[in-house]
């Protein structure tokens, strides 16, 4: 686990007069499940959309697998291997779950590989009964499944997540923590959420963002008896 | 996709025999030529779109420049195999750098179609004001708002002195729609109009999924623009002249009026919008009791309303309804017979 996929150094994004991320150093080694926390305002989305190209920093660097992808677009960070899943379900809801998928497929295949790469995702959600729907008449959990079947069906080295877990069942957060340790087997993950036992239950180590710095980063049990951390995420004193 | 290809081919060919055949009999083909080319300009819009997103209010500029570029090379070099292609490729340029100044400066939806409007308006001055000797493009005058008439019309390829006119040139754009209309299919069906449907439905999904969609959207308004000018070019053959009015406010919120009345997202939908409301437009300009301009407003409101999906995509929701759920219904039908049959040991 010593070679890092992604790196930021002094990364800030100021919206007028606000700064929402200040001076952020940030390392993401390869095969590693790091979350992102912190209270609302903190920069953690703020964050999420700059190294996913989503946003354009004001100022610092962003370094991804080897390449410095600063002032890239979305779509030049997605074809260098980076999976992204944004906090609402980002789907095509005009199109069936297999159409989403192949269209994720086809980007880097050939049609029959992304005819065989859709079946074989489509299996490995368990999104076979819902194929041939359109998934804008899907419930949210199965939304979310569909995207995360976006992001699995490219095989990205990096996987960057936005709160996967906000609006799901417990049935649906088991089924999306599977899907996560296993897409975790080939890719590291960042994952930005605000579920604590989601987070308790699948991550390792945490990164705490207040006020658009990084205010501790750690193993999540002592991230999460830390006096401060309460203090700022809880918003009273321990 | 092939099987389907198939069908859509063996439909077209069906759909152009009609028109040739049958269509004549009730209508004049000197009408139903205007008809095919007002069809043909009303795909153009209904691709790009029904199916990029791609919400044009200028695709008459597109026409107007096919027409124009058509009739200055023809004056020019004194045959139309050439000036054909110059009529589709004049567009399909003009497009590219339009669309790539706009796709690439992320304008989109509202914005997009404020400036197509205006472009189609800047050319529509322009070629107003171009009365003047001093606007002449080789043997050309552009002849401002009396446009350019008497320059030579289609003829057989090598062969200036055979014309290409009157029953024969119905049959010449009859089949000529029936080949755009494929190569369209072809392009819809294809991986790149698969990825530009993706486009519209999320075109921020579809960045995140890595695709480029400046760069697509430019590529499919350049077509659109591309099957536009050749519509414009048949049109200057039709009318035997070209004037400003080509690029007019009218002919532009004409296009997306077909477009809306036959349905979004097919591709017969806008030919039949076009054809229709053309042909009622001419039935009505041979009276004088009521303006068919209000007539034509009268239509896109009461589909707006009533039929906001267009005529083809409500009768696609019909036939689904109805005759084609009894036809699923009877294609299971022997399955089950032959579940239900007991073994013969």
């Amino acid at each position: 686990m010593t070679e890092v996929v992604l790196e930021t150094h002094a990364l800030t994004m100021r919206y007028g007069g606000v700064t929402a991320t200040k001076n952020v150093d940030f390392k993401l080694y390869a095969y590693e499940l790091r979350c992102l926390i912190g209270p609302n305002g903190a920069g953690k989305s703020t964050f999420f959309k700059c190294i996913s190209g989503l946003e354009t920093p004001t100022d610092g660097e962003i370094l991804m697998l080897g390449s410095e992808t600063t002032f890239w677009t979305a779509h030049q960070i997605a074809s260098l291997g980076v999976g992204i899943k944004t906090q609402v379900p980002n789907v095509m809801d005009g199109l069936t779950v297999f159409e989403n998928i192949w269209l994720a497929a086809r980007r880097q295949h050939n049609t029959p590989e992304a005819n065989r790469k859709t079946e074989e995702i489509l299996d490995r959600l368990t999104l076979r009964d819902i194929a041939h729907r359109h998934v804008g008449h899907l419930a949210h959990g199965e939304r979310q499944h569909v995207e995360l079947g976006l992001v699995a069906v490219g095989d990205p080295k990096i996987v960057l997540l936005d709160e996967p877990a906000a609006g799901m069942s417990s049935k649906d957060i088991e089924q999306m923590t599977k899907i996560i340790h296993e897409l975790n087997k080939a890719a590291a993950i960042i994952i930005v959420e605000h579920d604590m036992q989601f987070i308790q239950s699948i991550a390792n180590r945490v990164t705490v963002f207040h006020r658009g710095e990084i205010l501790i980063e750690d193993h999540v049990d002592r991230v999460m008896s830390d006096p401060t951390v309460r203090n700022v995420y809880l918003g009273k004193k321990s | 996709m092939i099987d389907s290809l198939w069908r859509d081919s063996v439909g077209a060919v069906l759909g152009i025999a009609l028109l040739i055949w049958v269509a004549p009999l009730f209508i004049s083909p000197y009408t139903l030529t205007i008809l095919i080319i007002y069809g043909m300009l009303a795909l153009s819009l209904g691709m790009i779109w029904g199916f990029g997103g791609i919400l044009c209010f200028g695709q008459a500029a597109f026409f107007g420049l096919g027409a124009y570029a058509y009739v200055i090379a023809a004056i020019n070099i004194g045959e139309s195999t050439l000036p054909m292609l110059i009529a589709v490729l004049v567009p399909a340029i003009f497009a590219s750098l339009l669309g790539a100044m706009m796709f690439y400066g992320r304008l989109n939806d509202v914005y997009l179609a404020v400036i197509t409007l205006v472009v189609t308006l800047i050319l529509f001055k322009f070629m107003n004001s171009t009365a003047g000797p001093e606007y002449i493009i080789g043997k050309a005058r552009l002849g401002g708002f009396n446009g350019i008439p008497g320059f030579p019309t289609l003829n057989m390829p090598g062969n200036p002195n055979a014309y290409i006119w009157g029953d024969t040139y119905f049959y010449f754009c009859a089949v000529t729609l029936g080949v755009v209309f494929l190569i369209t299919t072809l392009i819809l069906q294809s991986s790149f109009g698969r990825i530009a449907v993706g486009i519209r439905e999320n075109e921020t999904r579809m960045s995140l999924l890595g695709y480029d969609i400046r760069a697509r959207k430019t590529v499919l308004f350049t077509i659109g623009a591309a099957i536009a000018g050749l519509a414009g070019a048949l049109f200057a053959n039709w009318a035997e002249i070209v004037t400003p009015n080509l690029f007019s406010l009218s002919q532009s919120a004409e296009i997306i009026i077909w477009c809306i009345v036959g349905g979004l997202g097919t591709r017969l939908g806008p030919i039949l919008g076009a054809a229709g409301l053309s042909l009622l437009k001419f039935l009505l300009g041979q009276q004088t009791l009521i303006d068919n301009l209000l007539i034509t407003g009268l239509i896109l409101v009461l589909f707006v309303l009533i039929l906001p999906k267009g005529i083809v995509p409500t009768l696609n929701d019909l036939w689904s309804l109805t005759i084609g759920q009894r036809i699923i219904r009877h294609r299971r039908r022997p399955r089950r017979r032959t579940r239900r049959k007991p073994p013969r040991d």
